[in-house]
């Protein structure tokens, strides 16, 4: 049993500058890994949907014939499974949090840019001469 | 002698953090009984595992709590890859091993920080939480996540801690152990502390046993399980001992978890020691057809998945037991007979994490 163990704890944190960070002034800490929140190319997203097959929040909603990727960013949990699925490398997690919601809902719509490479014409098989 | 009344405590109350609701029953300041009733948070999550396919619901099991998040992901794991067989590298388990002893670290100390508040030491509830910041810095460096690490995929983890970023969190663990020997004096050595807990909210070793207390509950009374020792993810090749006391009242309790938290760090020494290179997952082949109980070691006790699968890429069912839920039989024992005034050190001295226990 003793009395004053606080004490040196307490003189010595009023004597060092705060723990904390003068946030807007200085940037928030963050890791090279930190997941803040997804964001997409749409240049090269393929609209395969498998984010939206795997998502385990149903966040992500991808319709092909119309061309839109869209995130509810209220239901997104930040995972990083679309990143880790994403055949095209399209979906990037960033490193920064996602800013307040602004869009009706959270839900956020990307139109998808990307347009299939036209493949080079086929060769046609040459005929092959008939003998005999 | 006077009549008795009911005076309702929780579910939202100053020193909850999470939901509970107790009937108190007094007579004049005495709680002669109490009657808790849970059931505001429940979420359904384990119904969710037939919607879902099972490399997926990692994530959902992880989400079951938000302090012991990556010790869910990790044991659901374990269920699934018993049924399937899988043999998971040895380095995959030491570095289970490693985020489990830092997840338990950041654990205690928020306990500690809201024990300290709990008991209106506000400044040690300052310095507690100031430390786990640390621990959440090196979370968050090595898997990207500070309290929902999401490092844990069945056949093994999904992220490798590089050798030097090992070394140089064993670096730091020096400092940490030298800031949290000051705060952990104070914990275990200071008047007003021992003031407000020695003595409070006994729990007998018999009780413990038989009411079926788990984790730090259990053993601040004197009943030495420790889930760790039966050798599941890296813990059969450490050397540690499960920490006891035996007087079974509040400051018992603390004093556990103040000494766990130095056993973790020796874990974290040992593990980062002995880690060998290698691969750090398995690829799993077919579902998994079967069922399986997985124990694991949460801060708060002893922790259990259920997991059945059907074959198919969705498992049938889910349960999930947390040690809050098996807490609360010895809470409700303990809180017969205390002061109004104690309920809320008592209460918070289970560690209870309404949101685990709910589901």
């Amino acid at each position: 049993m003793a009395f004053f163990e606080m004490a040196k704890t307490a003189i010595l944190t009023t004597l060092k500058s705060p723990a904390t960070r003068r946030y807007p002034a200085v940037s928030a800490k963050v890791a090279a890994i930190s997941r803040g929140r997804v964001t997409i190319d749409p240049s090269r997203c393929i609209s395969c949907g498998m984010c939206m097959r795997k998502c385990p929040s149903g966040a992500i909603c991808v319709v092909k014939d119309d061309k839109t990727w869209s995130i509810d960013r209220l239901k997104c949990v930040v995972c990083n499974c679309c990143v880790e699925v994403c055949p095209a490398h399209c979906l990037v997690m960033e490193t920064g949090y996602s800013p307040s919601i602004t869009v009706h809902e959270g839900i956020e719509l990307v139109h998808i840019t990307y347009v299939k490479p036209e493949r080079p014409p086929r060769k046609e098989p040459e005929e092959k001469s008939e003998q005999g | 002698m006077s009549r008795r009344i009911i005076v309702p405590f929780g579910p939202q109350h100053p020193v909850l953090p999470e939901p509970i609701h107790l009937d108190l029953v007094l007579q004049d300041e005495r709680v002669v009984e109490a009657i808790p009733s849970i059931g505001y948070i429940h979420r359904g999550l384990e119904t969710l595992v037939a919607k879902r396919e099972y490399p997926e619901y990692v994530y959902i099991a992880e989400r079951t709590c938000g302090i012991c998040s990556f010790i869910h992901g990790m044991t659901y794991c374990q269920a699934v890859e018993q049924v399937m067989n899988l043999e998971v590298p040895e380095r995959a388990l030491y570095l289970r091993t490693i985020w489990s002893e830092y997840s338990r670290m950041h654990s205690h100390l928020l306990w500690l920080g809201l024990f300290a508040d709990a008991i209106g030491f506000e400044n040690l509830f300052m310095a507690s939480w100031r430390l786990r910041e640390s621990v959440l810095d090196v979370l968050e460096e090595t898997t990207g996540g500070r309290v929902i690490q999401g490092s844990c995929k069945v056949g093994g983890v999904r992220r490798d801690i590089p050798g030097e970023t090992l070394d140089r969190m064993v670096g730091d663990l020096a400092g940490f152990e030298r800031d949290f020997k000051e705060i952990a004096n104070v914990f275990l050595r200071d008047e007003s502390i021992i003031a407000r807990t020695r003595g409070v909210g006994v729990l007998s070793h018999g009780d413990a046993y038989h009411l079926g207390a788990v984790g730090p509950t259990a053993r601040g009374s004197g009943v030495a399980i420790d889930l760790r020792k039966t050798g599941y993810a890296a813990y059969g090749k450490i050397h540690f001992k499960p920490v006891v006391e035996t007087d079974g009242d509040c400051y018992a309790r603390c004093a556990v978890r103040v000494k766990e938290v130095f056993s973790s760090i020796d874990i974290v020494r040992q593990a980062a020691a002995k880690i060998p290179e290698g691969e750090i997952e398995v690829k799993p082949k077919g579902n998994p057809n079967g069922e399986c109980f997985s124990r694991a070691e949460q801060p708060r006790g002893e922790l259990v998945h259920y997991v059945k699968g059907d074959g198919s890429r969705h498992l049938v069912r889910s349960r999930i037991r947390t040690p809050t839920l098996t807490n609360v039989p010895p809470l409700v024992k303990m809180l017969a007979g205390c002061e109004l005034a104690d309920v809320p050190v008592i209460v918070l001295s289970i560690d209870p994490c309404i949101g685990c226990m709910e589901r």
